[in-house]
């Protein structure tokens, strides 16, 4: 080996040790350091401040951001915490940074609202997060389509919910599946007249034959439920007026305030049982949630709205 | 003319690669490589965004810092080496050819360099696509908008190269070039004041570059297409504002004492 090598050679080991041995050093002092409470900080808190610091660059920024938001929600579903502090924050971050950023807003609110350990637990920052990127990104029909099920399945308010699935269904390429839940979601929620209107306006705008059909048997019990209801206020008037419950549609024929025997979609009676209207068939209509005898539970859950409407099981 | 212009820029071109300045090409190939397959671990859904973003502010960047600690040296380093004197004294070459000559050359120079990193930056783009599509032309020009970025820093860094020493020029130079992301605030703000503010404001934020506009890499992102109008005009305005900063550059040059 001449001399020249060997210098050579000892430069190179000695680099090669002293990069190994500050290697060691970084580890105990991130051992010494694993309690600092790093992951709960936002070292600058305005998205907006963050936005003008990245001189214009803030498409990586975001990419950055969201990528620590994976990582955040990650280690601590993995530790199953019961709080996430600075997911909203971060997500905000996110967003601003990049508006146009769909994953964020869709992962996002899912990492959101689920219920502790699972996610923050905070559906009502899911849905401020996803009307957030529907007001940046109008056009992005999933958007609603989240924003829809947060509302239904976390938050509990189908009227909401509806009105979601229903401005979604209105953007040019959306499921028209969005159209049926809106619907659907609507009928539950009591609104029969908006979901008989959106019904029928899937029945006149599609050529599905499933669709129509689950569409047809929709509006069949939307009219069950408005007409038994009409039904019982008349009986509930005729109750009123002459001190008792009435033994027979006869009777509120006879007083005026019916013409004839009601029949149902289906040419069937409507039964009269102590002052209740009810279907007298009430496995033709599975969507009904007025005239039922009783005991029949409603079957217009969300989940079984669910079920149903999926395009598979049209 | 035109022969002593290509004279001056081919050789500003020759000693910015004796430089090794194409050596970031190098750190750009891992930052691509490495991006796309840390990002496609560590991340969710955002793949390509992450390598659009990336790769494009890479690009820019990477040519921005040349651009400014190549530009502030073009005149100063020849002033200090004495070389400038034989150029203008012993052969027929004019100061503004020298002027027009130097920029040239390092345009042709991060020319070349975003080129080059365009074809990687489109390799990579191609792997995780899994093809290129009609909506990636927005991606030229994204790039061809970073190109026109680096003909207006270049000019400013010349500029301050004339008057100014490197220090004083780099930090004029970056500082100009941040101000300059911030031309459309100051638009804003400019209208918000009143009186003898607004007017004083309202000239200062046109007079500033405007690299606002020069930037779409986060609309390129998400596949959303450039407006012709857009490209024209960011043309046009590059094209008279990089005018006007060379005749500055030149006037400033004409009035220095060389002996």
């Amino acid at each position: 080996m001449t001399r020249n090598l060997r210098i050579q050679t000892s430069y190179a080991l000695l680099l090669a040790a002293l990069l190994a041995l500050s290697s060691l050093l970084v580890r105990q002092v991130d051992r010494l350091r694993s309690d600092e409470p790093l992951q709960e900080v936002l070292y600058i808190p305005s998205p907006k401040v963050v936005k003008r610091m990245s001189l214009g660059y803030s498409g990586l920024l975001a990419d950055i951001y969201w990528t620590r938001v994976v990582q955040y929600f990650g280690e601590k579903h993995k530790a199953k915490a019961k709080q996430y502090l600075i997911l909203e924050p971060l997500l905000d971050m996110t967003t601003t940074l990049d508006p146009n950023l769909l994953p964020a807003y869709e992962f996002g609110s899912v990492f959101l609202a689920q219920k502790p350990p699972e996610g923050a637990g905070d559906p009502a920052a899911a849905a401020r997060l996803v009307e957030k990127g529907i007001r940046e990104n109008p056009q992005a029909w999933r958007l609603y389509y989240d924003l829809g099920y947060i509302y239904w399945l976390e938050l509990k308010d189908s009227a909401k919910a509806s009105d979601a699935f229903e401005r979604g269904s209105k953007v040019t390429g959306a499921h028209p599946w969005m159209r049926v839940m809106a619907a659907a979601l609507a009928a539950h929620a009591g609104e029969t007249e908006t979901a008989i209107y959106m019904w029928t306006n899937i029945l006149n705008s599609t050529e599905d034959q499933d669709l129509r059909a689950n569409a047809l048997n929709r509006l069949r019990c939307l009219r069950v439920d408005s007409e038994v209801k009409t039904l019982q206020e008349r009986v509930d008037l005729f109750t009123k007026q002459t001190g008792h419950l009435p033994s027979s549609w006869q009777d509120l024929i006879s007083s005026g305030l019916l013409r004839s025997t009601p029949l149902d979609p289906k040419n069937y009676r409507y039964q009269l049982v102590a002052g209740h209207v009810q279907v007298e068939k009430p496995d033709l209509f599975p969507f009904i949630t007025k005239g039922l005898p009783p005991g029949r539970e409603l079957k217009d859950m969300p989940g079984e709205v669910h079920a149903t409407a999926t395009p598979s099981a049209l | 003319m035109i022969g002593r212009l290509w004279a001056i820029a081919f050789n500003t071109f020759r000693e910015a690669v004796r430089d090794r300045v194409l050596y970031n090409l190098i750190l750009f190939a891992l930052l691509i490589v490495g991006a796309s397959v840390l990002f496609g671990q560590i991340s969710l859904d955002i793949n390509r965004i992450v390598l659009i973003n990336l790769g494009l502010t890479a690009i820019s960047l990477f040519g921005i810092v040349i651009a400014i600690f190549i530009g502030i040296g073009l005149v100063s380093k020849e002033i200090d080496k004495r070389t400038l004197y034989t150029v203008l004294a012993a052969r027929p070459v004019r100061r503004w050819e020298f002027i027009a000559g130097k920029f040239f050359g390092l345009v042709m120079t991060l020319t070349v360099n975003a080129l080059l990193m365009s074809v990687g930056f489109f390799a990579a783009v191609l792997y995780v696509s899994h093809g290129l599509g009609r909506s990636d032309l927005s991606l030229v020009t994204a790039i061809y908008f970073i190109l026109l970025e680096f003909v207006l820093i270049t000019a400013l860094a010349l500029l301050f190269s004339t008057f100014s020493t490197p220090i004083f020029s780099s930090i004029f130079a970056f500082a100009i070039f941040a101000v300059g992301t911030f031309a459309e605030d100051m638009r804003g703000f400019a209208q918000m004041a009143h009186g003898f503010t607004r007017w004083v404001m309202t000239g200062a934020a046109y007079l500033v570059p405007n690299f606002a506009s020069l930037n779409v890499i986060g609309q390129v992102a998400h596949s959303v297409r450039v407006e012709p109008r857009l490209i024209l005009l960011n043309t046009l305005y590059v094209v008279v504002y990089t005018a006007a900063v060379l005749t500055a550059s030149v006037w400033i040059f004409e009035r220095r004492n060389l002996k």
